[in-house]
């Protein structure tokens, strides 16, 4: 494998719950809790998990849009949680986000052009003319016509919003792009062409991804490796195909099986999961998933299991293994 | 593919043209089909072209005495008669629209300046600044205005300039509240979040994002505002502390009126019709204008 890009040890994050009339800390939401991985230049690098589980807080820590609690984020060799402001604004520019919601992440009162726009003045590259010429190349890039650039974002829809928002994200050519459920808002139709042209855009420009999402399907189709994230911590992370074709973690197998098949005549074991997604204000002791897994034993409630490399690059916290 | 692109530069310059439209326009065409706001705009121009033609239009001075015609009723000479110094009431109550509308419109101004500078801060920066801030609002808010307006001009000295300072001070509160409120759901925005991620800094945040996105109610409120705004002005000049005589304040008209009542009503009604119809322009527009901008505020 190439060399990694980013590298994340142990990142935490406890949002504070307050209460009282003078807003003592009462308690704690631990939204990440000691999440560790590694990106590798080139690759896509898959997040799934369902609501909640802190995969959108961990892309939002690596930029550091969200301040980390704990941990280290080594990004091309730079520790980037230390970072002061200055620094961290540049360096931004190699690390970029494509948001969920496109019709939230446009500023409503500018055009595109100057949505687009903004990232270079922000950083201060390029002349106007060249600034403007690069827009309107990068509109054709993402499927776009030149004459988009004088409207609204309220005169698109939401595919053509998403590739705006595409757009806006590799206009100061970034290495490193998190996607945060880039195509959940979309209909179906539309999520194909979106992740398509995300694919494209990936190979032409060398990209790296780290690509959020709840749909298995889309993730599959996408990612080269994937995490699977539960209640706020890594439980698997496995190349794509390894980890569809045999999860490892009780929880991953229940969530594959879960995954609806368009055949009505395949009949299958489903794996359905007793009970909810514990409070993460109080997780359980031990192994977070043992008050819904089926193959709990003693020490799980006792011991948080460690990251296992159980076969060559298939991780799993899980006491089975 | 130069060729190309050129042949079709016109074809965008149409579309341009047809297809670009930004919230503003849209404003703008939603406020044209309401006719009752167009009415209120209408009346708005019309005082703000009366007090900018004031000198042309007047058919005497506002300070022109003649104390042969005192009290004379509305005739063809004095359309709207004269006052207790035979005054023409005509000419001071356009004259008096140079003033209502330069007291509203400044003092609103003001308190929008400082009320957004004060709101942006407290909501962006939130913790103890907001705290403060917040504290401070609720404590102006906690005086009844007028009451507050007269202690401000007590202190300041009477006379038009301070009534407006007054105006100005007893309003800010309202725009600090208007303008944190909106910083704070504006902060919330994926926008704002793209807008850091993109690596930008919090002042260029706040002046080209959340500033612009807060507009829309300031300008609704400072309508509004400006309609309550002359109102004071005239209460002040009614009570003696706004505009000093000679000056032709619609207030101070009012005031100057009340030992006449019976014998020449004509003293107190035009000067109250001009304040009710400007008041009524300013409302109308105002509630017009957040129909048009800011649908969100209907109820």
């Amino acid at each position: 494998m190439s060399e990694p890009l980013l590298q994340v040890k142990g990142l935490k994050k406890y949002f504070p719950i307050t209460g009282g009339v003078f807003g003592k800390k009462v308690g704690e939401v631990k939204a990440v809790d000691d999440v560790t991985f590694t990106v590798y230049k080139g690759e896509t690098l898959g997040i799934v998990g369902e609501s909640g589980c802190g995969k959108s807080t961990t892309g939002r820590m690596l930029l550091r849009l969200i301040e980390p609690t704990a941990g280290s984020i080594v990004f091309e060799g730079k520790e980037v949680t230390t970072l002061p402001k200055a620094e961290l604004r540049k360096m931004r520019r190699d690390m970029q986000m494509i948001f969920q919601d496109p019709f939230a992440s446009l500023n409503p009162r500018h055009t595109v052009e100057k949505i687009l726009e903004e990232p270079l003045i922000v950083h201060g590259i390029g002349s106007k003319e060249e600034r403007k010429k690069r827009v309107r190349e990068m509109l054709e890039v993402v499927g776009l016509g030149q004459y988009h650039a004088k409207r609204y974002p309220h005169q698109f829809s939401g595919g053509q919003r998403q590739r705006i928002g595409i757009a806006r994200a590799l206009m100061t050519n970034p290495k490193l792009i998190i996607a945060d459920e880039p195509v959940s808002a979309l209909d179906v139709s539309i999520q194909a062409q979106v992740l398509n042209l995300l694919e494209d855009l990936q190979k032409e420009f060398g990209l790296t991804y780290i690509f959020i999402a709840h749909d298995l399907g889309v993730v599959r189709h996408i990612s080269d490796r994937v995490g699977v994230m539960y209640l706020g911590r890594l439980v698997e992370l496995a190349d794509s195909d390894q980890l569809y074709q045999s999860p490892k973690h009780p929880y991953t197998q229940a969530l594959l099986s879960a995954v609806p098949i368009p055949d009505p005549e395949y009949k299958r074991e489903r794996q359905l999961l007793s009970g909810d997604l514990p409070n993460p204000a109080n997780p359980p002791q031990g192994c977070a998933f043992h008050t819904r897994c089926s193959a709990c034993m003693d020490i799980c409630k006792q011991k948080r299991p460690e990251m296992k490399e159980v076969e060559k690059g298939h991780y799993v916290a899980c006491h089975l293994y | 593919m130069a060729e190309l692109a050129r042949n079709q530069t016109p074809m965008h310059t149409v579309q341009e043209k047809t297809e670009s439209a930004s919230l503003w326009k849209e404003g703008w065409r939603r406020f044209r089909k309401n006719k009752i706001a167009l009415i209120g705009l209408g009346i708005v121009v019309f005082f703000i072209l009366l007090a900018i033609f004031a000198p042309l239009l007047a058919p005497y001075d506002f300070k022109d005495q003649n104390l042969a015609e005192r009290l004379q009723p509305p005739s063809s000479k004095h359309l709207f008669g004269t006052d207790d110094f035979g005054r023409d009431i005509f000419s001071r109550v356009i004259y008096g629209a140079r003033i209502s509308l330069w007291v509203g419109f400044f003092s609103v101004l003001g308190s929008v300046i400082a009320g957004s500078l004060l709101g942006i801060i407290a909501g962006y920066y939130g913790r103890w600044i907001d705290g403060i801030i917040s504290r401070l609002f609720d404590i102006m808010l906690a005086f009844p205005s007028i009451l507050l307006a007269i202690g401000i001009v007590a202190v300041l000295g009477p006379s038009l300039q301070n009534a407006l300072i007054a105006i100005a001070v007893i309003n800010i509160p309202n725009f600090g509240r208007l303008i944190r409120s909106r910083v704070l759901s504006i902060k919330q925005e994926e926008y704002i979040m793209a807008a850091k991620a993109i690596g930008m800094s919090d002042t260029r945040i706040l002046f080209h994002h959340i500033l612009p996105n807060s507009m829309a109610p300031i300008i609704v409120q400072g309508t509004l505002a400006i309609a309550t705004a002359i109102i004071e002005a005239a209460a002040l000049g009614f009570l003696g502390l706004g505009a000093q005589p000679p000056n032709p304040e619609w207030g101070k008209m009012l005031a100057d009126s009340k030992d006449f009542l019976t014998q020449a009503p004509w003293t107190m009604i035009f000067p109250g019709l001009a304040i009710m119809l400007t008041v009524l322009g300013f409302n109308l527009m105002g509630d017009g204008l957040r129909d048009a901008l800011d649908p969100r505020m209907k109820s």
